[in-house]
């Protein structure tokens, strides 16, 4: 089937099984590889992406179901937030104000994680803009990470939402 | 000021963070082009001879360039570890030993078309009796290597005698079996890797901690001269301990890629991940620990039975490492310990986060609490009373370990302080006094360990100061044979340069994880990388100011002694006389110019070696609620004094004990990994195996305490497996503590709402 996605703010055209799933579509098909694969479950959130602006598990959407939709990764987020335009995230475009966050409070270690949970972070922040630590840790309760603790992404995602963060 | 001791945070992070790693999956390498993708065909019996393997219908399906059955591959079998006899194959032939067991492999133009086609393997299984648990193991009714005879792996140590000093000369003794379940590691990024042959050379990507390690282990396997083996290690998305070395998929993959003549690709699924990566834990204690009346604990006794799974890996070894650590924090004059190992029909065991001394500190932990309850003592008492006071010189141990330096004493207070012990107590009598259906449960540990393995070892570095392309400035690559998956290294690795040689950190590169980049090296795991990894840099970088000091002198015409380096400004000049000098570009050049007499780059090698494991410790509070009507537990404080001798960088020492913290509590509460009685794994995804969330964890209270070692020149000591270390047996403590009033002496990990509940049903 053809399908057209906006990815990152590109269109892209492409000819694709009915049974691709959009995450192998982003990876294998538009070398995407920011978004990663961590379960067979539905259950770990490594390949979360945002699909017109809110997150979902992009292992469990079709291709197909996003054709003529809007995916934002997390190559194209820093250009979301910069509002170049170009969508690619290069160019120099600053970090997202999530990224930002999740450097300045190290918010991650090996990085497997990390695209999808700072996808989940932003839109988390997008439908609740001031959460409290237990609407955080709820918020990304679908979002996996071996190394934290989460100790530091709650505190990224809090300061990112321009909460005081202490401890 | 100096940069060491700052938070300086990341030099890894923008790249993660805006374009993400580059992991085995993602390597995008002309030498890969036209690969074909390996998807392995796995039993699905725990215990099975096998018959006929017919590969017919596989060959047939789309995609298909190949199958391969185990009686085909003639690498050799890979010799256990403790007992060779009980060899791996790479490819199960005559006999599977657990469910997951690589028994074929199919090889496809496309990756989704492996699972279809290994689909269409027929394996003909003529079942054999499944043996689950190590202790039924051990007597031998069903043996997995009928030409061994046993399932005994090997034998440590033997059991005490009451005449010889034993616990049961006490007049207090406390028996309790304790179950160290087994674990899986889990790390993100499942298993991966990708191999090819390239002018005559196997190149191996491969998803490791250890590319050398790998390296070797692989020229072994195909009677190949280390040279002729290049690995290569990607981003690598968490390891824990399991990614240690190659699994027999990683280094079977460049005997097929020259069986097909094309490079060979493989990413497994998290299904296979569960149940073919290496797991971790899997002990069962018998703990008897003997005193007197006031708390005084006069001896202890620690029996092990390892579960090595079904063939013999870095398990065997385990116990070493329990046994070395099984006494702890405490001044207990007889100690003792023995071990058995037994092989099961169940997934191989071998390192996770701590990798043997984890399983110390849980039996002597959860064993002290039951002494304190028999004696009617408080437990932060009963420490205080047992625990080695503060020594500077080395502490040999009844179990035999030399502890480099600690001060036990001083964790255990400043985090009871930082607890608020006594009111913590309080709430908790209060709530049992009012019959408060939440229950508060007060958890101690108080811990040491060993890191760096317990002979310590060495690790190499390399530094070159390098004129920069174009640019008037200079860079300073860094090559180490640690091998970093998220502890940050290449961060800690520039601050101790910059310190160093006086360079902005931004001009240091760091390069690890690729046998043609770095001449040798060792690897991470057991917490050894800054301390060893991280003198040798520092190490290597002295090396190379004094070359560069000598050759300012020559500039400078003067004595290489006269000559200092102004770290501040990167500027060599005569001491006293800053306004002339010569600068690490000017030096750099020089030394192209052929300046330095025998055209020598400024360069230096070094290797850090020591005998001397450091011995990290500290003490850990956790505080939890059990729902006394559901079972169910809540963590809801975990206040951890961690002490890793001199902290190079807080900010990265807290994210290894947040992330070690994590762990160990999931250990306590959630995580187990658990087989029928027939052998078939019943957590084999995320669904059904525990990860712990983000929802069901407090933010951490970290306390401070630095006490140097002694060992290396950075004062420091391991600190990547101290938070799992401390938790577990913290938490598993609080939650015995809070249904203590109601009778339950004792209840197993997982501390599950069923077990809870079942525990609290049956003390009633």
């Amino acid at each position: 089937m053809e399908i057209t996605l906006s990815v990152n703010g590109e269109e892209r055209t492409s000819e694709v099984e009915p049974r691709r799933l959009l995450v192998h579509h982003l990876r294998d098909d538009l070398g995407l590889t920011g978004t990663n694969v961590g379960c067979d479950t539905t259950s770990c959130g490594a390949c979360t992406v945002l699909l017109d602006g809110e997150s979902v598990k992009s292992c469990t959407v079709l291709a197909v179901q996003a054709d003529g939709h809007d995916v934002t990764t997390i190559e194209g987020l820093a250009a979301t937030a910069a509002g170049d335009g170009d969508g690619d995230g290069s160019a120099g475009a600053p970090l997202h104000p999530m990224q930002q966050a999740f450097h300045a409070e190290h918010g991650l270690q090996c990085g497997f994680c990390t695209p999808g949970m700072v996808m989940a972070a932003v839109s988390l922040l997008d439908e609740n803009p001031h959460p409290t630590e237990d609407e955080v840790r709820v918020g990304l309760e679908g979002n996996l990470c071996r190394c934290t603790g989460y100790h530091n992404i709650v505190r990224a995602v809090l300061a990112a939402a321009g909460e005081e963060v202490t401890a | 000021m100096s940069i060491l001791g700052t938070r300086v945070v990341r030099v890894e992070d923008p790249r993660l963070l805006t374009v993400g790693g580059t992991y085995a999956a993602d390597v995008d390498d002309p030498r890969l082009a036209g690969a074909i993708h390996a998807t392995y065909v796995r039993s699905t019996v725990a215990h099975a001879e096998i018959g006929a393997v017919d590969l017919d219908e596989a060959r047939a399906m789309p995609g298909v360039v190949d199958v391969v059955a185990g009686d085909e591959v003639d690498l050799p079998p890979i010799a256990g570890v403790t007992n060779e006899a009980m060899r791996r194959p790479y490819l199960a032939r005559d006999r599977v030993r657990f469910v997951g067991e690589p028994v074929a492999v199919v090889l496809t133009e496309r990756p989704e078309q492996g699972p279809d086609a290994a689909e269409a393997v027929v394996v003909d299984y003529a079942p054999l009796p499944a043996v689950v648990d190590p202790c039924d193991a051990l007597a031998d009714d069903t043996v997995l290597f009928p030409e061994v005879g046993t399932n005994l792996v090997g034998a440590f140590g033997t059991p005490p005698t009451a005449d010889a000093g034993g616990p049961d000369a006490s007049d207090v003794v406390v028996r309790q079996r304790i179950v160290n379940q087994r674990l899986a590691a889990c790390p993100l990024e499942v298993r991966s890797s990708a191999a090819t042959w390239d002018l005559g050379r196997l190149v191996l990507w491969c998803s490791t901690q250890n590319a050398h390690g790998l390296q070797h282990a692989v020229a072994a396997a195909y009677g190949l001269d280390r040279s002729e083996v290049l690995v290569v290690t990607p981003d690598v998305g968490g390891g824990f301990g399991a990614k240690i070395g190659g699994h027999p998929e990683d280094i079977l993959l460049g005997w097929l890629s020259r069986r097909c003549g094309r490079p060979v690709r493989w990413v497994e699924t998290r299904s296979e991940n569960m149940v073919g990566m290496v797991h971790g834990r899997a002990q069962v204690h018998d703990v008897t620990i003997g005193g007197r009346p006031d708390g005084t604990i006069e001896a202890y006794h620690l029996s092990i039975v390892q579960d090595a799974g079904a063939y013999p890996n870095m398990a065997a070894f385990l116990p070493r490492l329990t046994r070395t650590m099984a006494a702890g924090t405490y001044a207990i004059p007889t100690v003792t310990s023995d071990a058995r190992v037994a092989v099961t029909t169940t997934t191989p065991v071998a390192s996770y986060r701590g990798a043997g001394r984890p399983e110390a500190t849980a039996a002597i932990e959860r064993a002290v609490d039951l002494f304190a309850a028999e004696v009617g003592l408080d437990p932060a008492e009963v420490r205080r009373r047992n625990l080695v006071p503060r020594f500077d010189e080395p502490h040999r141990t009844a179990s035999g370990a030399t502890y480099d330096c600690g001060d036990f004493p001083a964790a255990l207070d400043r985090a009871l302080a930082a607890a608020g012990y006594d009111e913590l107590r309080a709430e908790q009598r209060r709530r049992r006094a009012q019959g408060d259906r939440l229950a508060l449960g007060i958890g101690l540990s108080t811990y040491v360990e060993v890191t760096s393995g317990p002979r310590a070892g060495s690790e190499f570095a390399e530094v070159e100061v390098r004129d920069t392309a174009g640019g008037d400035g200079v860079e300073v690559v860094v090559a180490t044979g640690s091998s970093p998956h998220g502890q940050g290294l290449e961060t800690a690795f520039a601050m101790l340069v910059a310190d160093e040689m006086g360079v902005p950190l931004d001009a240091v590169r760091v390069v690890h994880g690729d046998t043609d980049q770095v001449a040798r090296g060792v690897g991470t795991f057991g917490s050894r990388s800054l301390q060893l990894g991280g003198s040798a840099v520092r190490g290597a970088a002295a090396e190379v100011v004094d070359r560069a000091r000598r050759l300012a002198a020559d500039l400078l015409e003067a004595a290489p002694d006269d000559v200092v380096l102004d770290t501040a400004a990167g500027r060599f000049h005569v001491a006293g006389t800053p306004a002339v000098g010569r600068t690490w570009a000017d030096l750099v050049a020089a030394a192209a110019a052929g300046d330095a007499g025998d055209g020598a780059a400024l360069r230096a090698e070094h290797d850090f070696s020591t005998t001397q494991p450091t011995y990290p410790f500290g003490a850990h509070v956790a505080v939890v609620e059990v729902d006394t009507e559901s079972g169910d537990v809540r963590l809801v404080r975990h206040v951890a004094c961690d002490d890793a001798g001199r902290v190079l960088n807080p900010l990265l020492a807290e994210g290894q004990r947040h992330g070690g913290i994590a762990q160990g509590a999931a250990q306590a509460l959630y995580e187990q990994v658990a087989f029928d009685a027939d052998g078939n794994p019943l957590t084999t995804n995320f669904a059904d195996y525990a990860v712990v969330s983000a929802a069901e964890l407090p933010s951490f209270e970290l306390v401070d305490l630095q006490t140097p070692t002694w060992v290396n020149p950075l004062g420091a000591k391991g600190i990547g497996e101290s938070g799992t270390i401390g938790s577990t047996p913290a938490v598993h403590n609080a939650v015995c503590d809070a249904v203590a009033h109601l009778g339950v002496r004792h209840i197993d990990m997982p501390t599950t709402p069923e077990r809870v509940w079942r525990a609290i049903r049956a003390a009633e």
